[in-house]
């Protein structure tokens, strides 16, 4: 007997590599609420920002502020500024997008991205 | 000899008030002092600073916080300033001068601005115990000391500074009397009708005036001291004090001393470029000056002119001819809180005009218009209202383009007018202390892209003087943007075109209770949907979480989705430090703490490594908690009792207090209960930005109440309720909105206060820049929450039940939900493992944040993935 899978189920993936074909499992997909993000623990020692908006679509960032230098880009707020979905640094607000990781306020500036799914 | 022989020509200035000030200021700019050796001789033991704001000392202001002289601007001009050493002989022959101290200052140029010294009437004892003058901060330091052990105080001169000396005796606890010789008070700025509405309100605040009459003695008793004094119609006042405030005499003597010409009535007699008329090397500026049009001028903004004359002159630049030919007298004052304004022909000495009147002497108000045969506007006086004085004096010497009387009635009534400043012509000034033209004003906006007031002033200096004109300032700016096709937005955000006042409305009149479905009804078109942004989600769930029990939204902010839209430390109910770290703030109500309170929080700082440090506002703040810290910390706190202090929120953070009656032997209230009752009733209010407040138990104010967005200070007969007050960057004193309430008058008040502030207000605009920027400004909000002008007080007070009703302490809440206390951990995926970016070094055997650690683990791109 199989049931379709509930989304209650679904993992939070992180592809580590670019281009790679691992996935890291980061948590439930419940624990991200919309609008809020978390932050998680690379086997590496690397920090990542994990977010999810209000249409379901997950993005993940380096969780390092570049400007403060503390980890905390996941406790920023999030939002749409001209269709880029951004968070903004809990420091001192400087919005980062959260496809690109281009820093909004300041283009020379940009935090990593990572490949991110739920499965 | 003369100091130029060979060296750097030097410039002495004698005096250094606020006009001296302003003229090394008017040098500095245009590079003299660069080419000259500036010397200064000051007699007061310190620098200059603000004589005209003088009483706020009384109301807490310090002396360091008058001062106006910058000592880096000295250091950087390389000015050298001499305190308590005055000039005391100057040898025209020779050009030197020799200070108190005995040293010897050769000049070529000599600035002589030596103010003025109070006249004190020829009267017997004048000169006895308790008898002051009101000039210096340190006759305010010897009034405050007198004052401690006398009950009652008289001033001598009901003119504008008497009236202030006479508020400051009256703050210092002392019954006070005004003996004004003239029939009415202020006799030089307002006529008979004027005096009458001022006379009104003034005995209202409780001071008797004694108008008519004359000092003939002073009565003292055997040891000399001040007991009462003689009055003119026969009558004797007692009074342990008397302060002479009957006007002032130029300070000339240095001048007659070495032979310059002064005027029959004193004054250094100089020509237009403020140059005396008998030494080409000798300048005088300021109250000590008789100007070239033959009068000496008492206020600080000609004498600022003059200083600005007289620095251009000796600058000796082609372009710059400035002179001084006399000045406009207009003047605009808070008195006792009550506006005075006069301006142009305020008595109507020009022959055949005409007066235009309205009075309302119940009301305290009265508003004179003078207007020529022709309908020019000559004058006017104001008294009780001068709102419109930066309109009317623009409009001086011009034919206003609306019937006179529709200008001095009140709004509201018949056909009153409110003319705005877009009817003013180019020409008008504005900016009387820099002399800017609305003209310029538009320039600067429409030629130099100024979009905003700050930067209007910055481009043109109008508004920095006396900032009388900057309401005007505003309201031009606000009309060239739009008149020049740029549309104003007054929306909160890039997804909401409302104003966060509409938005509340919105909010709590549809009992719309969720972000999303506000911005999906509400948002701008483009926004609908989407996720919002960080200026509109706290603000929108700061609006929810005031109303909440209004409105059926859950009142505890990390609930559902109210949770996405607090900022971080309100998402953590801790404040975010550098480093990632939180610090945590109990509540201390009112500052009042057990040992056992003070030795839990102790134990629990000790125990979790926490750097500790006392707060400006009476609490304990516990710095470098990590998240999964947080929910341990609160559990200790909670159970010795303590709750969240909200240090973290735009919320009522603490009521300071004073130790008050209780053991204070000046106290004359219970000040802590008081506090901590307030606190309690506000704590958790979720409002536009932080509210700060404070309970003193008496006038002498210890706990700063005035400084705060709704302060409290102890009378005789019950409380006095100031607001707007701020700290920080941009200090402002508060204003009284009320006086001698009772207890429960003083919490009804400030129900009102704070609900209406909450629902007008802009996002992160304190009470002090709200109250501000409100039409209408402190006299409208008192109408709304005093007199209930809008019929909403009802409804404020009943909003503010229901959130006292309904509060409960967050930190309790979340230990006790163990979803919430899920998200406190450093990482979603290793909860167990703290941050390794927090770390922490020793200081001061405390720790402060390892820096260094910030740094590391900066990786370059290249070796990270990229999407």
């Amino acid at each position: 007997m199989t049931l379709a899978p509930e989304t209650t189920d679904l993992k939070v993936q992180l592809q580590l590599e670019e281009g790679g074909l691992d996935w890291f499992t980061v948590c439930d997909l419940s624990r991200l609420v919309p609008g809020r993000g978390v932050a998680a623990l690379l086997p590496d020692g690397r920090q990542v920002a994990l977010f999810r908006d209000r249409s379901g679509a997950l993005y993940a960032i380096d969780n390092r502020d570049p400007f403060g230098g503390a980890a905390v880009l996941s406790r920023g707020l999030t939002g749409t500024h001209q269709g880029r979905p951004f968070v903004a640094s809990p420091l001192l607000k400087q919005r980062f997008d959260l496809v690109s990781g281009e820093c909004l306020d300041d283009e020379t500036v940009r935090v990593a991205t990572y490949d991110v799914r739920a499965a | 000899m003369t100091a130029t022989e060979g060296a750097t020509p030097t410039i002495v200035l004698v005096g250094h008030g606020m006009v001296g000030q302003r003229f090394l200021e008017a040098i500095a700019e245009r590079g003299l002092t660069a080419t000259h050796r500036v010397v200064v001789l000051c007699e007061e033991p310190r620098p200059a600073y603000d004589r005209v704001a003088l009483t706020s000392y009384f109301s807490g202001r310090t002396a360091e916080d008058l001062s106006m002289t910058d000592m880096a601007f000295l250091e950087t001009h390389g000015i050298e300033l001499h305190v308590g050493d005055p000039a005391e002989t100057v040898d025209r022959e020779a050009r030197k001068v020799v200070a108190r101290s005995g040293r010897v200052f050769a000049y070529d140029t000599l600035v002589l601005a030596t103010g003025s010294f109070p006249f004190v009437p020829p009267v017997p004892n004048k000169d006895a115990e308790g008898c002051f003058v009101y000039r210096t901060i340190d006759d305010l330091l010897a009034i405050e000391k007198y004052a401690e052990t006398a009950t009652t105080g008289a001033v001598v001169g009901g003119g504008l500074l008497g009236l202030e000396a006479a508020g400051a005796l009256k703050g210092l606890g002392l019954t006070s009397h005004i003996v004004e010789f003239a029939p009415r008070l202020m006799p030089v700025q307002v006529d008979a009708g004027g005096g009458a509405a001022l006379l009104r309100t003034i005995e209202d605040m409780g001071l008797t005036v004694h108008t008519g009459v004359g000092t003939q003695e002073i009565v003292v008793d055997q040891s000399g001291a001040v007991t009462g004094m003689k009055l003119s119609d026969g009558s004797e006042l007692a009074t342990d004090l008397v302060v002479f405030s009957a006007g002032v005499r130029p300070r000339d003597q240095l001048a007659r001393d070495c032979g310059l010409t002064v005027g029959e009535r004193g004054g250094i007699a100089v020509d237009e470029r403020c140059r005396t008329v008998t030494d080409p090397h000798v300048f005088a500026i300021g109250e000590c000056a008789l100007a070239a049009d033959g009068r000496v001028y008492g206020l600080v903004a000609p004498g600022y002119e003059q200083a600005e004359t007289a620095a251009s002159a000796i600058a000796d630049d082609e372009s710059e001819q400035l002179s001084f030919t006399g000045a406009d007298l207009s003047t605009k004052l808070k008195l006792l809180g009550v506006d005075v304004a006069s301006f142009g022909d305020a008595h109507g000495a020009a022959e055949d005009c005409l007066d235009v009147v309205y009075s309302d002497s119940r009301a305290g108000l009265y508003k004179k218009l003078v207007i020529g045969r022709d309908g020019t506007l000559l004058g006017g006086i104001l008294v009780g209202d001068a709102d419109a004085y930066g309109t009317l004096r623009a409009f001086t010497g011009s034919v206003p383009p609306v019937a006179p009387e529709s200008l001095v009635l009140p709004a509201g009534a018949g056909d009153s007018v409110q003319l705005g400043p877009s009817a003013l012509p180019d020409e008008a000034i504005v900016c009387s202390c820099h002399n800017v033209s609305k003209g310029t004003i538009r320039g600067a906006v429409t030629e130099h892209s100024c979009t905003t007031v700050p930067e209007v002033k910055k481009c043109t200096k109008a508004g920095t003087g006396c900032g009388s004109c900057v309401k005007v300032l505003g309201q031009l700016v606000t009309a060239e943007l739009e008149a020049s096709g740029v549309e104003v937005d007054k929306g909160l955000c890039g997804c909401f075109s409302q104003t966060r006042e509409e938005l509340y409305e919105i909010v709590l009149a549809l009992r719309v209770n969720t972000y999303q479905d506000l911005l999906d009804r509400y948002g701008r078109d483009g926004a609908r949907g989407g996720d919002g942004c960080d200026v509109c989600k706290p603000a929108i769930g700061s609006i929810i979480a005031s109303l909440a029990p209004s409105i059926g939204a859950s009142g505890y902010v990390l609930d559902g989705e109210q949770a996405a839209l607090q900022e971080t430390n309100d998402h953590f109910l801790a404040n975010l430090q550098k480093n990632g770290s939180y610090s945590v703030v109990p509540r201390i109500p009112g500052g009042e703490i057990t040992p056992e309170g003070l030795i839990v929080i102790g134990e629990i700082a000790r125990d979790f490594g926490l750097y500790t440090k006392i707060t400006g506002g009476q609490r304990i703040d516990m710095f470098g908690a990590r998240v999964e810290q947080l929910p341990l910390i609160w559990t200790r706190l909670v159970d010795a009792g303590f709750e969240s202090g909200h240090a973290y929120g735009k919320s009522l953070r603490t009521v300071k207090s004073c130790v008050g009656q209780t053991w204070c032997r000046y106290g004359v209230q219970d000040s802590v209960r008081m506090a901590i009752d307030l606190e309690l009733r506000y704590r958790g209010l979720r409002s536009p930005h932080k509210l700060k407040s404070a309970v003193s138990g008496c006038a002498r104010e210890c706990a700063e109440a005035q400084s705060k967005d709704f302060g409290v200070i102890a009378t005789s007969n019950g409380w006095n309720l100031y607001v707007g007050g701020n700290g920080g960057a941009t200090p402002r004193h508060a204003d009284l909105l009320a006086q001698d309430l009772t207890d429960a008058e003083l919490v009804r008040l400030i129900d009102r206060f704070l609900m209406f502030y909450i629902r007008t207000a802009d996002r992160l605009e304190r009470t002090s820049t709200w109250l501000e920027r409100i039409p209408g400004g402190l006299d409208h909000v008192r109408d709304v929450v005093v007199e209930d002008s809008l019929g909403i007080c009802e409804e404020l007070e009943s909003l503010m039940t229901a959130h006292v009703a309904h509060y409960a302490d967050e930190w309790a809440t979340t230990i006790n939900d163990p979803e919430k206390l899920a998200r406190f951990v450093s990482f979603v995926n290793a909860p167990d493992t703290p941050d390794p970016v927090v770390g922490f070094v020793p200081e001061r055997e405390q720790i402060k944040p390892d820096l260094p650690l910030l740094t590391i683990g900066h990786r370059p791109l290249e070796g990270s993935a990229q999407r």
